[in-house]
Parts: C-alpha cells; sequence; structure tokens
C-alpha cells in the first residue's frame, strides 16, 4: 500500500516516507475531538462571567482548542452550563442539548449548576444532571477560571480514553416516557436538602 | 408642574376613604379604601405625582394582618416620594383596578404582583404571569402559604418544567412562529383572539 505522488505518477513513496504514519483510530481520533472542543455557552449568573475571563486573553481557553465559541448548537460539542438553571430554563436546555450532534459532552460549571447550590427553593433544578448528562462537574461559587480549565482538561482526558467502537457511548439518551430524564424517585433523591437547608422543612 | 399635593390635601379630597396615614422613616405612607384607590392614585398623577415607580404587595408573617398592595409614587419636579396602600383580605379573593391606562409602566409590574401573590388587577389588558412561566399551577410563590420548596416533590416540579413549551410565553405578535399558539392556556388563546392586547 502506498500513495501515488501527483507529480510523479507511478511512483509509490516507500515506507520510510515521512509522509507516513501508523496509530489506532481511537488514538488519532480522539486527539482530533479532546483538541477542537467547541463549547456552547450557556451562561446564567456569575459563572458566565469567570466564563468569559476563562475565555478572554488573560486565561485564553483557546490554548487548549476551544477558541472557537459555538453560539449554535448545531456545531457545538461541549455544553457549558455556567450557572444556576431555573425550572423556567429546564426545557431550553433540554432542547439545546437535544440539538447538539453527537459525539457531545456537558460540564456543569459552579454549585448550582451541579447541586442548585443555595437556591434550594420552589424554582431552581437541583442539579442540571436531573435534564442532560453530565461529564465534569466543576466545584465552586464560582468557580475561578483556572478551576474550570482544569476541569475542561479533565473531560479531554476522559475523552481521549473513550473508544469509537462502543456503541452505547454515543447513544441519544432522550426524556422517557414520562417525561423526565432520570426515574422520579431518583431526582427526588438526589434533590434532598442538604447542608444549612436541611432546616428548612418543605413546609415552612 | 404643580408641587404635589400633601397628605392633608389628598384627605380633603377623599375624606375617610384615606384610612391611615404614617410617617415611617421619614417616607409618607397612606391606606386607601381598596374600591376608591384608581381614583385616587388617578387623582395624584394628575396632581403631580407623574412617576410610577414601582408596584408591588406586602403579606405579614402575621395571619391576622391584611395583604398590603403597594404604589410607590414620586412626583419628579420636587423629588417628593409617596407611598399608597391598600388593605386586602388575604382570605378573600384578592383584586385591585387596575392602573395600566393611567401608566404604560404598569403593565409588567402588575403582571408580577399577580404572578407572585395572585392579586388580580381588575382591567389589566392582559394579566398573565410574567416571571413563572404560562401553565405554571403551584400557586403564588410569595405567599406566606406557599413552601419554600414548592408544594410538589422535585420530580413533578421538574416534569412539569419540562413538559412546558418555552416558545409559548410569547404574545401573539411576538410569534412569528405561531406554533406555540397550541401549547397556550385555553383562556389565553381565547384572550389572543379577541386582540386585547395592545388596545390599551
Amino acid at each position: 500500500m502506498g500513495l501515488t505522488l501527483p507529480e510523479a505518477p507511478g511512483a509509490t513513496v516507500s515506507s520510510m516516507s515521512p509522509n507516513w504514519m501508523t496509530t489506532r483510530v481511537d488514538a488519532v481520533i480522539n486527539w482530533g475531538r479532546a483538541n477542537s472542543l467547541w463549547p456552547m455557552p450557556f451562561g446564567t449568573a456569575c459563572c458566565a462571567i469567570e466564563f468569559m475571563a476563562s475565555a478572554a486573553a488573560r486565561f485564553d481557553l483557546s490554548r487548549f482548542g476551544m477558541e472557537r465559541m459555538s453560539f449554535s448548537p448545531r456545531q457545538a460539542d461541549l455544553l457549558i452550563c455556567a450557572g444556576r438553571l431555573p425550572f423556567k430554563l429546564a426545557p431550553v436546555i433540554r432542547k439545546i442539548w437535544d440539538q447538539m450532534p453527537q459525539p457531545k459532552w456537558a460540564i456543569s460549571m459552579g454549585a448550582c449548576a451541579s447541586t442548585g447550590g443555595i437556591f434550594d427553593t420552589y424554582a431552581m433544578v437541583q442539579g442540571i444532571d436531573t435534564i442532560i448528562p453530565v461529564d465534569v462537574y466543576v466545584p465552586g461559587c464560582p468557580p475561578r477560571p483556572e478551576g474550570l480549565i482544569y476541569g475542561i482538561t479533565m473531560l479531554q482526558k476522559k475523552v481521549r480514553g473513550e473508544t469509537l467502537f462502543d456503541w452505547n457511548l454515543r447513544d441519544e439518551r432522550p426524556l422517557g416516557p414520562e417525561g423526565l430524564f432520570l426515574p422520579a424517585p431518583r431526582i427526588d433523591e438526589i434533590s434532598e436538602p442538604f447542608g444549612n437547608s436541611v432546616h428548612q422543612t418543605r413546609s415552612a | 408642574m404643580s408641587p404635589a399635593p400633601d397628605v392633608p390635601a389628598l384627605r380633603a379630597k377623599f375624606g375617610t376613604a384615606v384610612t391611615r396615614h404614617a410617617v415611617i422613616a421619614g417616607d409618607d405612607i397612606v391606606w386607601i379604601a381598596a374600591d376608591r384607590a384608581r381614583e385616587a392614585l388617578a387623582w395624584l398623577k394628575a396632581e403631580g405625582y407623574g412617576y410610577l415607580v414601582d408596584i408591588t404587595a406586602v403579606e405579614y408573617r402575621d395571619p391576622e394582618l391584611p395583604l398590603e398592595v403597594v404604589w410607590m409614587l414620586r412626583d419628579l419636579g420636587t423629588a417628593r416620594d409617596l407611598r399608597v396602600k391598600v388593605a386586602l383580605d388575604p382570605k378573600a379573593p384578592l383584586a385591585v383596578d387596575s392602573v395600566v391606562d393611567l401608566w404604560r409602566g404598569a403593565d409588567w409590574l402588575e403582571r408580577e404582583v399577580y404572578d407572585m401573590f395572585g392579586v388580580t388587577f381588575r382591567g389589566h389588558p392582559d394579566l398573565r404571569r410574567l416571571l413563572m412561566w404560562e401553565t405554571y399551577h403551584e400557586g403564588h410563590p410569595l405567599r406566606k402559604g406557599f413552601p419554600l420548596r414548592g408544594h410538589f416533590s422535585r420530580a413533578e416540579q421538574t416534569r412539569q418544567a419540562l413538559a412546558a413549551n418555552p416558545e409559548a410565553h410569547y404574545s401573539m405578535e411576538e410569534l412569528s412562529i405561531a406554533e406555540a399558539y397550541d401549547d397556550l392556556p385555553q383562556e389565553m388563546r381565547e384572550r389572543l383572539a379577541r386582540g386585547e392586547r395592545g388596545n390599551v
């Protein structure tokens, strides 16, 4: 097997040519995916300010291949939910997630996106993982840009460990028959109050 | 612009409808009977209080105290403020007259008070929820009887939120894609079909 060079028809490239390399399909595809994650910024609160700082000159997300913010979900690989998610936005983030083509990943940035944070109220989703699958949770209130960049490099590590031949990995996970992403008891379980908010009963 | 009238002038005009007057932290507060509030606000506007700063409501923790709807007025000429309150029985249906025809800016303020407290503003052209979504029916969140985490379980809240159509929040004019029309509540569809919105 060899390449036909245009300037010398019929000549074959020797196996010692620097134009050749051998690698695994997974390695080369994951190398490409991990180093050109196009984020779809879903900024709802103060975390989005830190996210903007991450993308700007001082912290410069483009060092890791993320300079191209994808403001259309159709060209995005990575959904970054930066900030608390009210119930009113739940169908919106779900729709954006469904509009993103595979392969896609999600980062939940900050305490509120990950758990509801201090907003243990009637209006707030208690963690976006009750709505969409999440790959990396970045703690902090809000996380520093270094924290977000660390989360993204963790995600890159995860992407590099994936295999193209695991057919279930890139399955779409739509809402179930009852209109929920997770089973109802599971949502109630992970939305249980914790920390200071246990002092507030449901009837108070 | 004539200087805004003071409380004695209001008392002289409306008599016993001005049920109470207090000066708290230097602010003039007057309580007016619910049935004459609109009339008094219209008079105050004509007399100088031309700027409606805010409309809100207060419910006190003490269940014996009434729920109050509050209008904050300002006279821009003399920088004087007046706070007008109407006391309503929180156990009865809550309703006051709308002032949208006096101040166009009262539109969303009244919708917010309706959304959060359940106060109906009679004569409002488009009284639907502003902060919560159209089909939200857990209650009015700022009422004292409303639990902090809501009435429903988290799973039920998530299910209802995900079932909502985000495009169904817009009015007919905003819906260039009128596909979400069928997802609107029945009485809102009727109101929009009658073209009530925008005819203020």
